[in-house]
């Protein structure tokens, strides 16, 4: 028996964890409370061991003087791996279930929350040039790492990477020539400049910033999964209330909607990926 | 000798996974006592296959894993193609998406690193066949946590690559098994009120 009131519930490192979690929203208005802990966890000592910090309670002090640290740190914790046409029957879903029905609208809106380092979007607007609709769409594309922004903004990724995304456009059912959305340069793919026309990057938070803008479409894959429930429940809240009536929502394969407050508002568009229409 | 409890097992397989697989949970009953969680290295486009094809082979309900679900005893939760998973401390599962870890996604370490945290000596891990190291690093945490390793015998794997990589990687192992036996060792571990000397 000790006299101390001891709180043996929560491990030494889960309690390191939790206090860097709380600086780095105290400082720099990040907020990763709500982010499932396994991969949080894993990802910080990964930072940890590359960095060559002490211990999580000295990654803490460097967050605080070093902003190159955190800025280190963000990195890590937003896990930026995408591709061109990711899920290619998914992007074959919107090619043609949902574009057909955005067709009949003189001008589309479309909102890329969490778009990383701009694959996603690029595809899209492939899709949406194709169709012979991208003049009317104006196209938002976010993500809270202004390093990745920039990548996206500049729309130039490694070359190894075509013959996978020419594979994927294909499968998505792309019947043009994909030589023909970009140019190669070097060790580089130069997205075709005309796709940039209408995309506006920005910084945009989902955690803590509020609605981006009334839309038609939303896409918002393979960022969900990073959250935890009642987190999930209040992003999943903006994303319906940035859609316009008769407006889509397009997440993750692997995410759902179903343990939200926001599933009676929508009704399931596609059997085969996670698109649903507001009703 | 102490008496051991187990509340979970996971399992890394690859190369020859789904003969493997199959002939270890054709032998464990449909009541069994914990969940388990299985990383299989598979093709990105390979769909949810795996699950379907074991579900209808063994008296188990196998299926594919999905994010936030909470772990029930008597499952067998396989993870989705081109994901990592991921077991929470509150013993639900997460996927990722991260950077592929030792060329795979899924990784066994992956899962085998968080699986050791949330269950620490109560978890009991499995290596299988295959032609990759992964596992080796995470069989390690799991026994660096306290838990229960069982490595199966390479002369009755398909490929015998993976077993001993993780061999080399720990060589305090607790069981080196050919495959026909794990499924009964299983079933006494888990048996409630088991001993076992370690
Ligand atoms: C795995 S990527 C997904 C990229 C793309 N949507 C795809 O599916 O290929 C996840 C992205 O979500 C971003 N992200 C994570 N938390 C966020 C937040 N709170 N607000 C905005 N973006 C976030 C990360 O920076 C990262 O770029």
């Amino acid at each position: 028996m000790s006299f101390s009131a001891e709180n043996t519930d929560i491990s030494n490192e889960n309690l390191e964890i939790n206090l860097l979690i709380e600086a780095v929203r105290e400082k720099y208005g990040y907020d990763f409370s709500g982010y499932s802990r396994a991969s949080l966890k894993r990802r910080i000592k990964k930072t940890l061991n590359e960095s060559h910090s002490t211990s999580i309670s000295g990654m803490i002090h460097r967050l605080i003087y070093e902003k190159e640290f955190f800025d280190l740190l963000l990195l890590d914790l937003s896990i930026n791996v995408t591709e061109m046409f990711r899920d290619p029957l998914f992007f074959r879903e919107i090619r043609e279930k949902v574009i057909p029905v955005l067709s009949k609208q003189s001008s589309i809106k479309i909102w890329h929350a969490g778009c990383s380092t701009g694959e996603e979007v690029y595809s899209m607007a492939i899709l949406l040039k194709e169709a012979g609709i991208y003049n009317r769409c104006q196209i938002f594309a976010t993500d809270f790492n202004e390093v990745v922004l920039a990548k996206a903004k500049q729309g130039i990724f490694p070359i190894s990477n075509i013959k996978e995304s020419t594979k994927n456009y294909q499968k998505s059912g792309g019947t043009g020539s994909f030589t023909e959305w970009y140019t190669a340069k070097y060790d580089f793919a130069i997205v075709e400049s005309s796709l940039q026309k209408n995309i506006l990057f920005a910084d945009h938070n989902l955690v803590t910033d509020g609605v981006f803008s009334e839309v038609d479409l939303v896409m918002c894959r393979n960022v969900l999964i990073y959250f935890d429930r009642p987190l999930q429940n209040r992003v999943l809240r903006l994303l319906s209330d940035s859609l316009s009536i008769g407006g889509f929502l397009a997440i993750g394969s692997k995410e759902s909607i179903h343990f939200s407050g926001i599933t009676g508002e929508f009704e399931k568009f596609s059997h085969t990926r996670k698109i649903f229409r507001k009703k | 000798m102490r008496e051991r409890h187990f509340s979970c097992i996971v399992i890394g397989v690859s190369a020859g996974g789904l003969k493997a697989l199959t002939s270890l949970f054709k032998s464990l009953p449909a009541d069994f006592p914990v969940p388990t969680v299985v990383v299989q290295h598979e093709k990105a486009d390979s769909g949810d296959l795996l699950a379907e094809i074991l579900d209808h082979r063994t008296a188990l309900s196998v299926r594919t894993a999905e994010e936030k679900e909470k772990l029930k005893d008597g499952v067998v939760y396989i993870c989705p193609a081109d994901y990592h998973l991921l077991i929470e401390e509150d013993k639900t599962l997460s996927l990722s998406v991260e950077p592929k870890v030792n060329f795979a996604r899924p990784s066994i370490d992956v899962l085998f690193e968080t699986a050791a945290i949330a269950y620490g000596k109560e978890l009991i891990a499995i290596i299988l066949t295959g032609a990759s190291s992964d596992g080796a690093m995470g069989l390690m945490k799991v026994m660096e946590h306290g838990g229960y390793s069982i490595i199966q015998d390479s002369a009755t794997a398909y490929s015998s690559y993976m077993p001993e990589a993780a061999l080399r990687a720990c060589p305090d192992v607790d069981d080196i098994l050919p495959l026909q036996e794990i499924p009964s060792r299983l079933i006494s571990l888990c048996r409630k009120g088991s001993f076992c000397d370690r």
